[in-house]
């Protein structure tokens, strides 16, 4: 799998779909017909790439990582299937659950919807970067501590989501870290925890709410 | 009496999760991260068509396809599709991307039926279309009679009748159900995504024909089941085609789209309820009807029907009058699964809408009137506790009372869960190096619910270790056998057995070394007198220990836009009991887990199908709404300590009451019953008289 075959039936390509869509529009919408002869007229002067797998360096928790893959590999592709960093989950495939999110750049990107090719040249933190030597992050150990997580299957990308926003926000309150995780999805139900976890990374203490009491 | 210890250290306390910093570290590998030396990538090709009779799956253009190493046919022959989505072949190749391209390249020839039906109330009449030769739609029905209703309905005082009505939901996992699968001449090893380790080894080698030797099972971490995934099912055997063709280990996950089509579902419900009271609020009547469908697993086989769409009725309560006629339906559409405390939650729903619609026709409290005719002494306690801790004497008002546009209402509902004592058959052992090092080795597997954190907690408390020091190794069916992990059955099962391996340990150790007693301080000395060798000790579940029936019941606040519709929920309360509590924080989270998911239950899930086309038309997340982050609310929990009854499961009875009782605080909110799930904006205003009623009631 980590060798791709160079052979490729891909039929699609950046400049055939610009073509297909240069007809379609020309009696279409008139009014188009400029742009999109422009932008057919850019792609046809850049380099073509592809359909066939072409290097590709990506800049992954510091460490370049070469990879040989087609075009049409998706960031969270390349990492799960052709490295070892499968940290970065999927669960949707289409920008609806947030378990691939990586943070590009220090964004928190779906990495299920960039290419690989397009993410070369920027900084890519995964989960598999958050810890130092081996120490867990502030956020990690506030979910570790706060049991922010249960399958654990979605928690690579809430880990994300919440490590930018206190990288943009150190001092976030609740509906910040709702915002921030709006778009992320958790099937087991820890988002309580989550809320709290990420409040307690911020510095921020929340009290448990649960009572026990006796029967007899 | 259980025979647990008391005055402990961690048992009764909160551990944290041992198994976190790997999952919180990327370094877990889940079965969809397995990466076996030269695996392949495999996905399935489906049928488009709900109904058709397969005539030929050309399979050779996709084998064609650069990269492409096996294609296999789901079944031989010309067969017959029943649903949309269902498997009809697969391929496997060197990348995804491939696996893309071949799957286009399959070329199927098919008679495509245009009779067929997706929606339960067209598959119960007389001339629909047939989803099992030979067989009708319908079920015959189940009915329980006791009492005489017929004579006891004119005694009551107050009488209701309802139409009660749930949805199919899709349990979603977060991680699909899928496996990576070597299969060679020595055997099969499968990494799972599974919550039955034994069960999906079992299943492999029925539908393989293999020796269950030959067959491992292989889960270190997996991301959720719910109830969904015990056995290989259809994409666990085709992966293991795929790779005996291709010589090489192949990966199989199910695309999210491919979950929602074919791995399983909660049945529908619908629940005509005819009840009534006497004038003191003693139940004295009760009448119940349901049909649902669990798909294409209601009929065939099963005579037409009989698959699992039953549910108990009238649940929680004792009626000296009642009458209960059930039957499933079967439609085209994939089959229905054990979800998450099957048959309850809709249950408690129904029964639990129409004890409310009953309180107010009596003039009575809901919590009063629940007090009178709930049985179980459990909840009764239950219930003024947690009365008292959510204020709701002081916030009880008549319904429809709260003023303004944005209204806001509380209710509550009960649950009830029986699961068993563990399966008696439970195994495991320990391995105690002479470095003092020991390892616990179990069959079974941890889905997320803290099952090695309470092995781990077990094993430190009787040993007079501290937890960190316990390694726990499960999810491999190399490991002395274990259950599988649903009906909140893990906990009574793995518990015993780990005592039963630690009292072991410990007589064993100190026949071994002639010290007396190897706990805590005098630990490493007993070990380092075993001199070179390891001491592997056997246990196996015991009497005593655990014990079955949970309860359990929840209080809800809401506030109803009554302009829009919208119901967001502000506070839920939640007062569980499962004996003997193990491990706090781990505990915690399952109960708010079930909370939540109950919250979707209640407000946003449910597959929706096309009837004109047979397609389900919701297979992904943003058609198919989930609970998110902002939507939870303040979820308080009161634990019930009851350390006499030794262990129980929770993971069920969290999830039943909590549509019940946000259905309850909605019709105390706005004044009028919203009485079919999940409770949308556009259902909310139908209630108000302000649009149209959704019809039919399925959709």
């Amino acid at each position: 799998m980590k060798k791709p075959e160079s052979e490729n039936l891909g039929a699609h390509s950046r400049r055939t779909f610009l073509k297909s869509l240069g007809t379609v529009a020309a009696t279409a919408a008139t009014a188009q017909v400029k742009t999109v002869a422009a932008e057919l007229e850019k792609a046809n002067s850049e380099k073509v790439l592809g359909p066939g797998a072409v290097p590709v360096t990506l800049k992954v928790n510091g460490k370049p990582l070469k990879l040989t893959i087609e075009p049409r590999v998706t960031l969270l592709d390349a990492l799960r299937n052709y490295s070892s960093l499968t940290g970065a989950k999927e669960g949707c495939d289409r920008a609806t659950c947030g378990a691939c999110t990586v943070l590009v750049d220090d964004v928190p990107i779906y990495s299920c919807q960039k290419l690989a090719i397009e993410a070369q040249n920027c900084e890519i933190t995964t989960v598999e970067g958050l810890a130092d030597n081996g120490n867990l992050s502030p956020v990690q150990r506030a979910f570790f501590e706060k049991d922010a997580l249960m399958c654990g299957y979605c928690t690579p990308g809430f880990l994300m989501s919440v490590t930018a926003l206190l990288k943009r926000n150190p001092s976030p309150n609740a509906a910040d870290v709702k915002h921030a995780c709006a778009g992320n999805i958790c099937r087991c139900g820890t988002h309580p925890r989550i809320l709290q976890a990420a409040l307690k990374a911020a510095g921020v203490a929340t009290a448990s709410k649960t009572e026990v009491v006796d029967y007899v | 009496m259980s025979n647990w210890p008391t005055d402990n250290k961690y048992i009764s306390h909160s551990t944290l999760r041992i198994d976190a910093p790997p999952k919180l570290t990327g370094s877990a590998r889940y079965s969809s991260d397995i990466q076996a030396d030269g695996w392949l990538y495999g996905m399935i090709y489906r049928s488009k068509w709900p109904s058709a009779k397969i005539l030929s799956v050309d399979l050779s253009k996709a084998l064609q396809v650069p990269g492409i190493k096996a294609a296999v046919v789901a079944r031989e022959g010309q067969v017959n599709i029943r649903y949309y989505g269902e498997e009809i072949a697969a391929v496997a190749g060197t990348s995804k991307q491939a696996c893309l391209d071949a799957l286009r390249a399959i070329e199927v020839k098919a008679e495509v039926r245009h009779e067929f039906v997706v929606n339960e109330d067209e598959a119960r009449k007389d001339n629909a279309p047939q989803v099992w030769d030979g067989a009708a739609n319908v079920s015959a029905p189940h009915v329980h009679e006791n009492g005489s209703v017929d004579t006891a309905f004119p005694e009551c005082a107050a009488v209701i009748e309802g139409f009660y009505t749930t949805p199919i939901q899709i349990h979603n996992p977060m991680e699909t159900h899928g496996n990576t699968v070597s299969w060679t001449d020595d055997g099969l090893t499968a990494w799972s995504s599974t919550q039955g380790i034994t069960s999906v080894r079992d299943g492999f080698a029925g539908a393989l024909q293999l020796d269950h030797s030959k067959v491992r099972v292989i889960t270190d971490f997996m991301g959720g089941g719910f109830g969904a995934k015990f056995g290989p099912g259809a994409e666990g055997v085709l992966a293991a085609k795929l790779s005996k063709q291709a010589q090489a280990p192949v990966r199989l996950m199910l695309t999210r789209f491919d979950q929602a089509l074919a791995v399983g579902n909660r049945p529908s419900s619908f629940q005509k309820i005819k009840m009534g009271a006497l004038a003191d609020g003693t139940l004295h009547a009760f009448e119940g009807e349901n049909y649902g469908t669990a798909g294409i697993g209601a009929g065939g086989d099963s005579g037409g029907g009989g698959g699992g769409a039953d549910i108990p009725m009238p649940y929680l309560y004792k009626v000296s009058n009642s009458r209960v006629k059930q039957s499933s339906v079967a439609v085209n559409a994939g089959s229905a699964r054990a979800f998450r405390a099957p048959g309850h939650p809709p249950a408690s729903f129904g029964m639990e809408s129409a004890m409310d619609d009953l309180a107010v026709k009596l003039g009575m409290d809901p919590v009063e009137f629940r007090l009178k005719n709930d049985p179980s002494p459990i909840r009764q306690r239950e219930y003024k506790i947690g009365m008292e801790k959510f204020g709701w004497k002081e916030k009880y008002e008549k319904p429809g009372s709260s003023p303004g546009v944005v209204k806001t209402g509380i209710g509550c509902a009960g649950a009830a869960w029986g699961g068993s004592r563990g399966d008696r058959n439970t195994q495991g052992e320990a391995q105690i190096n002479p470095d003092g090092s020991i390892e616990f080795r179990l069959g079974v597997q941890d889905i997320g619910t803290g099952t090695k954190t309470i092995i781990a907690v077990i094993a430190a408390e009787l040993l007079g270790l501290k937890p960190e020091q316990i390694t726990v190794r499960v999810g491999d069916t190399n490991f002395p056998y274990g259950p599988g992990s649903g009906g909140s059955t893990t906990s009574p099962s793995v518990s015993p057995t780990v005592f039963n391996i630690c009292q072991n340990a410990l007589q064993q150790l100190q026949t071994q070394t002639g010290l007396a007693d190897a706990r805590g301080d005098n630990w490493f000395a007993a070990c380092k007198k075993l001199g070179v060798s390891p001491l592997v000790v056997h246990g196996q579940w015991q009497q005593g220990l655990s014990t079955d029936h949970a309860c359990g019941v929840q209080f809800v606040q809401v506030s109803v836009d009554t302009e829009t519709g919208l119901v967001t929920v502000d506070k839920i309360l939640g007062v569980h009991d499962c004996g003997l509590i193990l491990n706090q924080n781990t505990l915690e989270s399952q109960i708010n887990g079930g909370i939540i998911m109950g919250m979707g239950y209640a407000l946003y899930e449910e597959r929706v199908m096309d009837d004109l086309s047979g397609v389900l038309l919701n297979p992904n997340f943003e058609t198919y709404k989930l609970p998110g982050i902002a939507d939870v609310p303040d979820i308080e929990i009161v634990l019930i300590n009851m350390p006499e009854r030794g262990v129980i499961g929770i993971g069920e009875p969290a999830t039943v009451s909590t549509a019940g009782a946000i259905a309850n605080a909605v019709a105390n909110a706005i004044g009028a019953r919203v009485s079919s799930l999940p409770i949308t904006p556009a259902k909310v205003l139908a209630a108000l008289g302000k649009v149209p009623s959704p019809s039919p009631a399925s959709t």
